[in-house]
């Protein structure tokens, strides 16, 4: 893997300047889970390929998408760069320092600027702790962060900055609502000003109109902290609104990654296409215009993923360089120089643009 | 496409009214903290090879119509107090417990939310099969067993022979999907409930899913009502939509229009707030507030508390469904605002 | 405190910067829905003036709960016998008196006598000691030994889990009774010691599977994950979010053992391995007075009654604290 660890350039058309430092970079990130037998004396018998070989790089202020069917190991990326879970190999930098290799106080104080939005407004609350507990927990555990006689008003302020009502510090998460147990979630998050925020589908468990609610916030709360994101999900229309930059993920692997028009309008990996092409677009008129491509079969096992490219199983193009040789991810021949939008990295020995998302009229 | 619905009053005689007409139907569960109204005169209808789509937020009653209509409302707590759910000319609240039984699986059948559960971890899915046709059919095993596999295959799960024999586990969601989806096809029933079968499912397989029902339906001129809370879905393979919010239907409508037009401001602002994928918007549109608590429904329309267009009116009448066309109708006392212009009035209270 | 409500939509916050519609908006709103939802009748202006806590809310939801009031009261009139049972009884409960064998009640001898003439009232009131001791500190020893051993092993799993796993599968095997008469017949201390120790030695594994249990099920909540990513040590993850949610479980099953340890000390005095007269025990006189329940009901009713009401009294106590550690019954 020689291209995997070039950074890739953020696209510059939005006003951030391209040469602005990373503030996180993955580097060839790995993570394999044993599968075992045996309780006592375990044996391995193989392993689940979860992540495989991952890079990419955030920058600040940015908000990376990145978009996968399920069990493609969006989690997985989001638990190792929380260091929830020890990567088998790879390197994770945040600020030219890798995080991967650090430990106690040294990792504690890492962990300040990296929080984390969970996925299930249901069970990442301690249902047992009163609000005011779970917001002012990262104080208990960072104390130099605020002092003691201070953590109350700044709970206060973190419930108002996420339009709650501050008086609510001693209510239980039962008592509110699935968008606004995320908005908890969120001020928890948000506690010890972190850079980065990683947000694992934080939306996918809300109902549609309470999900405009927490987007909106969370863009708000970008701007206003300058944070930066990376955005799990698997609604593609909310990454697009959402995102910078997508990287769509299929079996472990980035195939494809770009400045979201990029994606979105000018694809050119045949997973990103029929991704796209499957969402359902609320406009029954649009039926007749839209090519829809129904991809066949499943997503095959990650203990056991086919050789060469691992779309290839439901790739409609796959021929057989496919099976014998693994496509990096980089910016394909046919596009290369050309400079234009599908000139982007994408892991296909045969990529070629094919616009899926019908325009609007 | 399907017949359009007559709203037939009358009964008995040759019947020629719709599949399934649900009318003023209301449900209620009777807990500890008080009585939730969970449906409060819901009408709707579907016709054989129609697809109706129900639409609306979690808790808004969808489900619970549902299972009053098949007849597996958890009772107690729950309880249909009014309303009639006419099946094929016949009133199916007035039917005994044996009769409802005999018409569940066989007339009409449901497919679960959340497949996993739905079926038997036990047993293999060939044994799941057969079993609808040893029982109801009176089959043999061998016989049932054989069956079990066309439906397998039907139902476009590869090597159906071998698969048979494995345990609902060892499928990917999809393929569950698949199975619960023969299952209820397996005695050819004239009508198919889909409660929200593929929000557990990704978009690639949610697409194979909805593809495969709907091309069943046609097959069987089935009718069919999909349970949803995805826009997107309904815009897909709907023929008509029925709104719910707060228990009741605040708009149904033939496909087409809606989208173009809602005649609700629920409905307006459902379609506002999602994201679209072919444009980068500033801010999404965001209905304030959230969904009604059911043991204490607002008065007047439900939606008023979050409506922006609400007026004093509306905190005191009840909207009855108004007619907007003659296949359209809307719970909003000022539907033709809604419908004619995108300008919120100004309140004047 | 009306000026001060927090569920007056007016006094909603206001959103920073201003021009946050939805934001605003939402929390106006949250506060009627919340007001007309059931179930927290905490008090409606609770100013959010003290943060509480999980233990401050336990503890003042406990000081108000008459079942555990009277659990309580019944739990201390019961330590205050054991310790001293002369203010209540003034008899001796050895002294033996044949001529009133298995007489009943009569004046000065509310409970009537056993079948070597002693007084009930006073035996029940000595036997108090012993009895609560086995069962308290069975129970506690117990409770203690197993949930933390089996809360390790549910929380750092892997070969810690293995190997307690299956000596507490050792232990399971062992039979109570004959395991008590190998145990403790070898012993020749005759106070309660041994016999709570072995009680003790055999009771913890079935404590420690359901702690292990709802150890596991506890942690695999996002909420420790996010404690984690917080940067929240061990012990702090154990004891702010497992514990508090892994404990009912081990509470229940607790209460209701110590009913259990009482009864099981009457069968080992009754085997002749557990506590061996001179010690008064409630064990004992039940299992002398189980064979006269047709001559003399009195002897048995009177000792059974009194651990009955011992067992209800812990059982209706473990109850209410379980209750008040769940928010969500408030
Ligand atoms: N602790 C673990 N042990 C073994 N396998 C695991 C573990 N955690 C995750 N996996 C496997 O790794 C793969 C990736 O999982 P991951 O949770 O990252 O998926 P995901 O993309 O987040 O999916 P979803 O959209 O369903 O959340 C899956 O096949 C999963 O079964
Ligand atoms: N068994 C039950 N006991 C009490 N309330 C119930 C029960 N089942 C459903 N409800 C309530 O009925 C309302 C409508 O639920 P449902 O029809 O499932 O909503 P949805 O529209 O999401 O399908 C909800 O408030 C729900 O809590
Ligand atoms: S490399 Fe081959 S199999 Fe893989 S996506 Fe491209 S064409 Fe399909
Ligand atoms: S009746 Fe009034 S409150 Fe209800 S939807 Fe119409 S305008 Fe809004
Ligand atoms: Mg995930
Ligand atoms: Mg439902």
């Amino acid at each position: 893997m020689t291209t995997a660890s070039r950074p890739t350039t953020p696209e510059p058309s939005d006003g951030r300047p391209a040469d602005r430092e990373p503030i996180l970079q993955v580097r060839d990130l790995v993570k394999h889970f044993p599968l075992t037998q045996g309780i006592v004396f375990k044996r391995q018998v193989g392993a689940v390929q979860a992540v495989d070989g991952v890079s990419f790089d955030l920058f600040p202020g940015e908000t990376l998408g990145i978009v996968g069917e399920s069990g493609c190991g969006k989690s997985t990326v989001a638990k190792l760069l929380m260091n929830l879970e020890e990567p088998t190999s790879g390197e994770i930098l945040y600020r030219g320092e890798d995080i991967t290799k650090l430990s106690g106080r040294a990792l504690k104080a890492v962990r300040r600027n990296i929080q984390m939005v969970f996925q299930d407004p249901y069970t990442s609350l301690n249902p047992r702790m009163t609000v005011g507990d779970i917001i002012g927990e990262p104080y208990e555990i960072h104390p130099e962060v605020a002092p003691k006689g201070d953590r109350r008003k700044r709970v206060q302020e973190l419930l108002d900055v996420v339009g709650l009502n501050p008086e609510y510090i001693n209510r239980y998460p039962h008592q509110f609502s699935g968008g606004q147990r995320q908005r908890i979630g969120i001020a928890r998050g948000l506690a010890l000003r972190p850079e980065v925020i990683v947000a694992d589908e934080p939306v996918s468990a809300l109902d549609v109109s309470v999900q405009a609610q927490v987007v909106n916030l969370m863009e708000r709360l970008q701007d206003e902290f300058n944070l930066s994101y990376m955005f799990i999900a698997h609604d593609l229309s909310i990454v697009r609104h959402i995102s910078d930059r997508v990287g769509v993920m299929y079996l472990g692997k980035i195939v494809e990654v770009g400045a979201d028009a990029e994606i979105y309008e000018h694809p050119t990996h045949p997973y990103t296409q029929a991704l796209l092409s499957a969402v359902p677009v609320p406009d029954p008129e649009a039926r007749q215009y839209r090519e829809r491509i129904i991809l066949s079969g499943d997503v095959p096992s990650p203990a056991n993923p086919p050789s060469g490219c691992r779309f290839r199983t439901r790739c409609w193009k796959a021929r057989e360089r496919c099976v014998v040789e693994e496509p990096l991810l980089a910016v394909p021949e046919a596009f290369r120089g050309t400079g234009g939008p599908a000139a982007h990295d994408s892991a296909c020995h045969f990529a070629e643009e094919k616009p899926v998302v019908p325009r609007e009229r | 496409m399907a017949t359009s619905v007559e709203l037939s009053t009358e009964e008995g005689g040759t019947y020629s009214g719709p599949l399934l007409d649900v009318r003023n139907l209301h449900v209620e569960f009777r807990t500890r903290e008080g009585v939730a109204r969970a449906v409060n005169g819901v009408e709707y209808s579907v016709d054989a090879g129609e697809t109706l789509a129900v639409l609306g937020e979690s808790g808004s009653g969808k489900s619970v119509t549902a299972q009053a209509i098949m007849g597996i409302l958890d009772s107690p707590p729950g309880f249909v107090t009014q309303g009639k759910i006419i099946f094929q000319g016949r009133d199916l609240l007035t039917l005994g417990g044996e009769e409802r039984r005999k018409v569940r699986g066989a007339r009409m059948a449901m497919i679960f939310q959340d497949a996993l559960s739905s079926l038997n971890p036990v047993l293999n899915v060939g044994e799941q099969l057969g079993e609808m046709f040893t029982v109801h059919r009176g089959m043999s095993r061998k016989e049932a067993r054989a069956r079990a596999v066309e439906l397998m295959e039907r139902v476009r799960i590869p090597a159906a022979k071998e698969r048979i024999r494995s345990y609902p586990h060892q499928f990917s969601g999809g393929m569950r999907q698949r199975v619960m989806i023969a299952m209820a096809m397996a005695l050819e029933p004239e009508l198919i409930i889909a409660d929200e079968p593929t929000t557990a499912l990704d978009v690639t397989v949610q697409a194979q899913v909805m593809d495969l029902l709907a091309e069943l339906q046609r097959e069987y001129n089935m009718g069919l009502i999909l349970i949803t809370h995805d826009l997107g879905v309904v815009a897909d393979v709907a023929d008509k939509i029925a709104v719910m919010y707060a228990g009741r239907i605040v708009e149904t409508s033939p496909v087409h229009d809606i989208y173009r037009a809602p005649a609700h401001p629920y409905t307006k602002g459902l379609l506002d707030s999602i994201p679209r994928l072919d444009q980068k918007g500033q801010e999404l549109y965001a209905i304030k507030g959230l969904p009604p608590n059911l043991l204490h429904i607002p008065s007047g329309c439900a939606f008023h508390p979050r409506c922006p267009r609400a007026r004093d009116v509306c905190r005191t009448d009840d909207p009855p469904l108004y007619r907007v066309s003659q296949h359209r109708a809307s719970a909003c006392h000022f539907w033709k605002e809604t419908l004619g212009d995108d300008s919120v009035p100004s309140d004047d209270t | 405190m009306p000026e001060n409500n927090p569920l007056d939509p007016e006094q909603g916050p206001i959103a920073p910067g201003g021009g946050y519609g939805a934001g605003m908006d939402l929390a106006a709103s949250d506060a009627d829905t919340l007001e007309r939802a059931p179930g927290h009748g905490q008090e409606p202006g609770g100013p959010a003036g003290k943060p509480r806590s999980l233990w401050s809310d336990a503890w003042r939801d406990l000081r108000r709960n008459p079942v555990f009031i009277i659990s309580v009261l019944i739990i201390l009139f019961l330590v205050f016998i054991s310790l001293w049972p002369g203010t209540i009884a003034t008899q001796d409960p050895l002294q033996a008196n044949l001529q009133k064998s298995q007489a009943g009640s009569e004046p000065g001898h509310p409970f009537g006598f056993d079948s070597q003439g002693r007084d009930v009232y006073t035996r029940v009131v000595y036997g108090a000691r012993a009895s609560v001791t086995v069962g308290v500190c069975a129970t506690a020893g117990v409770v203690l030994l197993g949930s933390v051993l089996g809360g390790l092993a549910g929380f750092f799993g892997g070969w810690w889990d293995a190997i307690l796993s299956r000596i507490s599968d050792v232990f399971f095997g062992i039979p109570v009774v004959l395991g008590g008469l190998v145990f403790l017949s070898v012993v020749t201390n005759s106070t309660v010691w041994p016999v709570v120790g072995f009680m003790v030695l055999l009771g913890w594994p079935q404590i420690a599977r359901i702690a292990r249990g709802s150890v596991i099920t506890a942690r695999q909540n996002d909420y420790v994950q996010a404690g984690r990513a917080l940067g929240a040590g061990n012990s702090r993850l154990l004891l702010r979010h497992i514990a508090p949610n892994a404990v009912a479980p081990v509470i229940v099953v607790g209460t209701i053992a110590l009913g259990t340890y009482i009864a099981l000390e009457a069968t080992l005095s009754y085997l002749g391995v557990g506590l061996k007269p001179p010690t008064v025990s409630w064990g004992i006189d039940i299992s002398d007075a189980s064979n006269q329940i047709r001559n003399a009901p009195h002897m048995l009713l009177w000792p059974a009654g009194a651990l009955s009401l011992t067992v209800l009294a812990f059982i209706m106590l473990g109850d209410a604290v379980r209750d008040a550690l769940d928010p969500k019954l408030r």
